[in-house]
């Protein structure tokens, strides 16, 4: 390995994890709150609002069946009004989370309708108001599945930060497909990939552990 | 004195679609009774007992409970008024990522509580269901008659007037249910508590319950002091001891004139 790749390498690195924390941060909020009114509104949910769970239904539908290459494009006006640019890392992670927020708002309520409907109606005789239940029992009893789901979506958010190359974005994914592909130096392909799989087996054991102590059943 | 009811349903109705699920039910509980509904399932049994604490609101009729009409009740006044109706379920529902004390102290922490009164209370509560030792313990840990008990503790957090009993030994073997019968019948007779059940096993009711009712399609088909309801051979309920008799001990006695003697009902 020589210097130059070394020094491409770090730079990528951190350029990647940059981008999956900042993205990954957003995210963790944005389908949090995204998925925990669609599955309060479901029709199965505590308090069943169809005039807000189609329109949002929709919304997420739409943001994750579009192709993340054509997102980013598409959402370039968004970028440059929270970034002030459209091109480089801190472009990249506007995307990204717009794409990833969805992805993981879906996981969100399905890891909220799995909590025994049971739990739900003994919490109503308690006299839990909904946000009451919602917070107090739905959220921590699905806490293991919340933790397994965002940790799915952490390592799309990975390899999806490949795609940021093309915003001048950077981070490893990047340099794979520049370095290693384009100019056909496969050291230059090998080496971040092998960093990227490091990566994500460590967010997956990191994840599934967490899970793991979590779960009490 | 007649003891005031605790519990009054009056002309109680609810549909599902055409299905008529109860049909113009009247029930009054007295206080410190224990009243026992038998019926199969589909009969309205778990329909009833979900509009006694309007988690399930009846079309028409009126709920009363200690004195208050809560049929009249919506929203945040509705929901205060739950702490006078505690529930237990054949399935527990505890919070499984939770310990003992945790699940105990959860009614009170919807009233805003403070913790170290909710931890005060839930060591007292498991003390009482015979669980002191289990207050760290997850529910995954526990039995299925340890983790009814700790329902049941749950239950009493608020300080309910009335506990209203989904089932709650019907996931749960002969001994089990017999140890959580006789719990119920001790908190009935040291804390007064009036506790309304459903059951679709008849033990249950000869056991602890004071009074009967016997439920099919919606109605209450007969109404009574269970030892009456026994003594009686043309009474459902004696006519459903007797067969079960009759299974359990070979045909004779159930053409015996021998009346059925209740085991715990008759202390009343």
């Amino acid at each position: 390995m020589n210097n130059r790749l070394v020094e491409l390498l770090t730079e990528a690195f951190w350029e990647t994890l940059h981008i999956v924390a900042v993205a990954g941060a957003w995210t963790l909020l944005g389908g949090l709150l995204l998925g925990t009114i669609l599955y309060i509104t479901s029709k199965t949910g505590p308090k069943p609002i169809a005039l807000v769970n189609a329109p949002l239904g929709l919304i997420v539908n739409i943001g994750r069946s579009a192709p993340f290459v054509l997102l980013m494009v598409a959402v370039v006006p968004l970028t440059r009004l929270i970034t002030g640019t459209s091109i480089g890392t801190e472009a990249a992670i506007v995307p990204l989370t717009v794409a990833s927020i969805p992805f993981f708002a879906r996981l969100v309520e399905g890891a909220l309708l799995e909590v025994q409907p049971g739990l739900v109606e003994a919490a109503r005789s308690m006299g839990a108001s909904t946000p009451a239940l919602v917070w107090r029992v739905v959220l921590p009893e699905a806490t293991p599945g919340l933790i397994r789901g965002f940790t799915v979506t952490l390592v799309a958010v990975v390899s999806y930060s490949a795609m940021a190359g093309i915003v001048g974005g950077g981070g490893l994914g990047d340099l794979a497909y520049r370095y290693g592909y384009q100019r056909f130096q496969t050291e230059y392909m090998i080496w971040p990939l092998v960093i990227l799989v490091v990566l994500v087996q460590l967010f997956q054991i990191l994840g599934d552990r967490c899970a793991r102590t979590l779960d009490r059943r | 004195m007649e003891p005031r009811p605790s519990i009054r349903l009056s002309g109680v109705t609810k549909r599902f679609g055409d299905l008529v699920a109860l049909d113009a039910v009247d029930l009054d509980v007295a206080s410190g009774e224990i009243f026992g509904i038998l019926g199969r399932s589909g009969a309205g049994k778990s329909t009833l007992l979900r509009t006694v604490n309007l988690l399930t609101r009846p079309d028409t009729g009126t709920v009363e409970v200690d004195g208050a009409e809560l049929t009249a009740l919506h929203g945040r006044a509705l929901r205060a008024s739950r702490a006078k109706t505690a529930m237990i379920f054949q399935h527990f529902n505890l919070l499984s990522n939770r310990n003992a004390a945790s699940n105990v102290g959860l009614p009170l922490r919807f009233r805003g509580t403070p913790r170290a009164a909710r931890r005060e209370r839930a060591l007292e509560l498991l003390d009482l269901v015979g669980l002191s030792d289990k207050a760290k313990a997850y529910p995954g840990q526990l039995s299925g008659g340890q983790r009814q008990r700790l329902a049941i503790a749950r239950a009493l957090a608020a300080d309910p007037a009335v506990l209203l009993s989904d089932e709650a030994t019907s996931a749960l073997d002969t001994d089990t249910t017999d140890e959580i019968l006789d719990l119920l019948a001790r908190l009935n007779r040291e804390l007064g508590l009036t506790i309304l059940l459903i059951t679709h096993e008849l033990e249950v009711i000869t056991r602890i319950c004071h009074r009967a009712a016997v439920m099919e399609a919606g109605r209450f088909v007969e109404t009574g002091p269970v030892h009456e309801l026994l003594a009686d051979p043309g009474s459902r309920l004696g006519g459903q001891a007797r067969r079960l008799a009759a299974r359990l001990l070979g045909e004779e006695i159930a053409h015996s004139a021998a009346p059925i003697v209740p085991t715990g009902g008759e202390e009343r």
